[in-house]
């Protein structure tokens, strides 16, 4: 695939002399996310493609439009993988998209998040110019760190060209243990293992079940699974990745989806309808229909904040609200990026 | 914040330094409003000394409003703050401000609160990185990022430069653990950065404020994650002929799918001056030594240990030590943890470096380095946090002879150039500071540049919050193009 960066300088110029505003779509496979914007398509999804891949240096550098399945494929010949284990939201996910939306799977809390990871992006900022943040090295602290900004940004700060991230090599065996827990045992019990310095790389609870996932050397995995004295579940990688993918049932249907992310440890806000516990207790999902400033009150109270992921309404304000004084820098640095608020606007709150 | 918050007093009405003491010891206790030269003096540097400048005072609040309060004060009169946590910053990003204030977080100490379940610790930003530790010790859990000052740096300095440490290519760095920061603002609102859980919502200010090098607010507290203290931990010594098997080498680990706790290197220089001075049992004859420490389970470890061994072995190494006990593991790391002090008694002075590079072109940078030495006259023994390509290069040098330190130095700009052109970077852990300012027009362009400068705009309109520090301003950055465009390197012969 070609390289379109000059292309996309072209179309954000065009706008910016033409006043229209432009809306950034790599595979459009997480439109559902955010509000809704009325805005141009600027289209990402042709600029693909691995740039550069040292796998002896952990440094990957991809352009952003480059589907996730392209990159795994080509971490996997080389026993490697990205972390974050981002969420495929159909074949067409990208990992400009994964990092905009700072999507990460159910590993996230040991092997970190895609915002972790990054290592450098290059980005189009509203005037045009191509810049060039971070690097391709693992320890690079000149400048502020803009690409890590970048992680739930959801494109409002311009467009990124290109994404450098560190991966790691894929754990030699995983191992899924399960059995019947209940909900608030089920907390207690995933930060306690969590505690402990064993190789833990998932905890889940779901419909009275609770799910813990080992990754690494064969000999951990069997002394681990021996010493917590829970059985070992069949097929569960499939359990993960339908988890990641969010094509568990706990996702289907139409109500509304809520994301918590919050203490770990915290009690459940007391809400009727169904959750699902991921991350030890750190991300807690919710179906059903609420007010925003409900939500809010109990994700505060639980340490954190909530999001209104998928669906209800997606013209009121779908993110925890920002404190007057963060609100009013995010509005500056939002003009610094994009002095004439051509990027997504409005996508993340109605004031940005 | 205030969009449109303006000094409210122009320059004319500035108060003096007597006038200024005195609003302060308003609010704050009289004895740490520090205004006479004697007590100023130990502020006029942090870790990099051959930086001074005297501030026009200090204060040490104890509070987070007294904080606030200062911040208001010197926002409504235009005048300069430079946050300070221990001082053992090493690019001189602590250096006051001439005619500013110094704010010192020192009386910050208090560990807040230990949560063992959810493994996490808030603490007062001045608390010491190894206080974490040592407080999270007793329930199996430690603070990941071990910065080689770690006896004394805070965690406030931490978050400011983004510390590693030895442990950062399996446990990162400082972004990677940290929940939320609580800041004062320039004007003085009292923010807090991230919460409890793993993210916020909207774009990372958690990520922008790490490392930003007190450019951005004054951290007042922070939220740590802490992790479970590893079953066990070993560590491997090797060396080995020359310096690319061992760079070959940290590869092949690497291809195993061993992610190492720490992998460091040492080329020969090092290791004899550090051999001299600890006497660890270093094999003083090798050309480059390798350090490869393992930790987790007890099977993890021994399938891990056994395999790098004999990769080692593989690799050509020639003397191959692993440690049997936690004792035997702290004297094969004690060489590598006092390479500093060691290379003061080979020489009077030495001036530290700091950059990165992609790993596959170490052979070449010490290479290029040597023929540098030479050039410039001066020795460099280089220690290297080989898992992540962080060089620091360690330049001998005697500030009593006539022009040397002004050779260091530049020795020192050629290898941050070098190491940006084999598609590295001028700092990785210590920062830009003052000393590598000159230094930022080489990673970045123009318009980089004045991006950097408008995000400072959007947290500091003023820029009164450690001022020349971190971002140049793009005049500078045109002047030290054209300094640095010009031959640096004198022909000089060795003494």
């Amino acid at each position: 695939m070609p390289d379109i960066t000059k292309h996309l300088q072209q179309q954000i110029n065009d706008a910016r002399n033409q006043g229209h505003k432009l809306a950034i779509v790599g595979g459009g496979s997480k439109q559902f996310m955010g509000r809704e914007i009325n805005a141009q398509q600027l289209d990402v999804g042709g600029h693909s493609g691995i740039v550069d891949y040292q796998p002896l240096e952990l440094v990957l550098t991809v352009r952003a439009g480059t589907p996730l399945s392209e990159i795994e494929i080509a971490l996997a010949e080389k026993n490697q993988m990205l972390s974050f284990e981002p969420p495929y939201f159909g074949d067409r996910s990208t990992i400009g998209g994964t990092l905009a939306c700072n999507q990460s799977g159910p590993g996230r809390p040991w092997w970190n998040s895609v915002r972790d990871q990054v290592l450098g992006v290059n980005l189009i900022n509203g005037k045009g110019e191509k810049l060039r943040f971070g690097g391709q090295v693992m320890k690079n602290v000149a400048g502020y760190d803009v690409s890590r900004t970048q992680a739930g940004a959801m494109g409002t700060l311009g467009v990124m060209t290109e994404i450098s991230l560190k991966v790691l090599p894929r754990p030699a065996i995983t191992m899924t243990l399960s059995r019947e827990m209940e909900h608030s045992e089920a907390i207690r019990f995933m930060n306690a293992r969590a505690a402990e310095p064993k190789p833990l790389s998932g905890a889940c609870w779901l419909d009275g079940t609770l799910y813990l996932r080992l990754s690494g050397a064969h000999s951990a995995m069997e002394a681990t699974a021996k010493h917590w004295d829970i059985p070992v579940m069949a097929n569960g990688d499939t359990f993960w990745q339908q988890l990641r993918d969010q094509q568990l049932a706990f996702f289907a249907g139409e109500q509304p989806l809520w994301r918590f992310s919050i203490n770990s440890t915290a009690a459940t806000p007391p809400l009727k309808g169904p959750w699902l516990l991921d991350w030890a207790g750190s991300q807690r999902w919710y179906r059903g229909d609420n007010e925003m400033a409900t939500m809010e009150a109990h994700a505060e109270k639980a340490g954190g904040q909530v999001s209104l992921y998928r669906g209800g309404d997606r013209t009121g304000e779908v993110m925890h609200h920002q404190q007057p004084a963060l609100q009013a820098i995010q509005k500056r640095l939002k003009h610094s990026f994009d002095p004439d608020a051509l990027f997504n606007p409005g996508r993340l709150y109605s004031w940005l | 914040m205030n969009t449109d918050s303006k000094p409210l007093n122009t320059a004319a009405s500035k108060p003096g330094k007597t006038e200024l003491a005195e609003m302060f010891r308003r609010f704050i206790d009289p004895q740490f409003v520090i205004t006479d030269e004697e007590t100023l003096k130990p502020y006029e540097c942090d870790g990099l000394s051959m930086y001074c400048v005297m501030p026009l005072l200090v204060v040490l609040p104890e509070t987070v409003e007294q904080v606030q309060q200062v911040m208001r004060l010197c926002h409504q009169f235009g005048i300069s703050v430079v946050a300070r946590g221990a001082g053992t910053g090493l690019s001189a990003g602590a250096m006051p401000d001439a005619g500013g204030v110094v704010l010192s977080l020192a009386k910050f100490n208090r560990i807040l609160h230990i949560d063992p379940l959810a493994r996490s610790a808030r603490l007062q930003s001045g608390v010491r990185n190894l206080a974490i530790s040592e407080a999270a010790a007793d329930y199996g859990l430690y603070y990941g990022p071990d910065p080689s000052s770690q006896i004394a740096c805070t965690i406030g300095g931490n978050v400011g430069e983004n510390s590693g440490g030895v442990h950062c290519l399996k446990y990162g760095l400082t972004t990677h653990n940290i929940l939320s920061v609580e800041m004062v603002t320039v004007d003085g609102e009292r923010v807090v950065i991230g919460n409890d859980g793993l993210d916020s919502c909207s774009m990372d200010l958690l990520a922008l404020i790490t490392g930003s090098e007190g450019l951005l607010g004054i951290i007042t507290e922070v939220q740590v994650k802490l992790l479970p203290t590893p079953e066990i931990a070993r560590v491997i010594m090797a060396g080995f002929g020359t310096v690319d098997e061992a760079g070959a080498a940290v590869g092949g680990i690497i291809a195993q799918g061993i992610i190492p706790a720490g992998l460091e290197m040492m080329d020969s220089h090092a290791i004899i001056a550090v051999e001299a001075f600890t006497g660890a049992g270093y094999p003083v004859e090798a050309a480059a030594l390798l350090l490869c420490e393992v930790d987790g389970t007890k099977e993890e470890v021994q399938e891990h240990i056994e395999k790098a061994e004999a990769l080692f072995r593989d690799f050509g190494a020639t003397s191959i030590r692993t440690s049997k006990d936690d004792a035997e593991r702290a004297l094969l790391w004690k060489g590598r943890k006092n390479a500093f002090p060691a290379m003061g008694r080979i020489s009077p002075d030495y001036y530290c470096m700091d950059g990165t590079i992609p790993r596959a072109h170490l052979g070449q940078v010490l290479s290029e380095m040597q023929d540098m030495s030479k050039r410039f006259g001066l020795r460099v023994a280089n220690v290297f946090h080989a898992g992540d390509g962080n060089l620091h290069p360690l330049i001998l040098f005697d500030a009593n002879k006539e022009g040397e330190l002004e050779r260091a130095e530049a020795f020192g700009s050629d290898i941050l150039e070098l190491c940006v052109k084999v598609g590295g970077c001028i700092t990785g852990e210590h920062g830009v500071g003052v000393e590598k300012i000159r230094q930022m027009p080489m990673q970045f362009t123009d318009p980089e540049i004045e991006q950097l400068n408008a995000v400072k705009s959007a947290f500091d309109p003023q820029g009164t919050l450690n001022p020349g520090k971190g971002v140049p301003t793009l005049r500078n950055c045109q002047e030290y193009r054209a300094i640095n465009a010009k031959p640096q390197a004198p022909e000089v012969q060795h003494a």
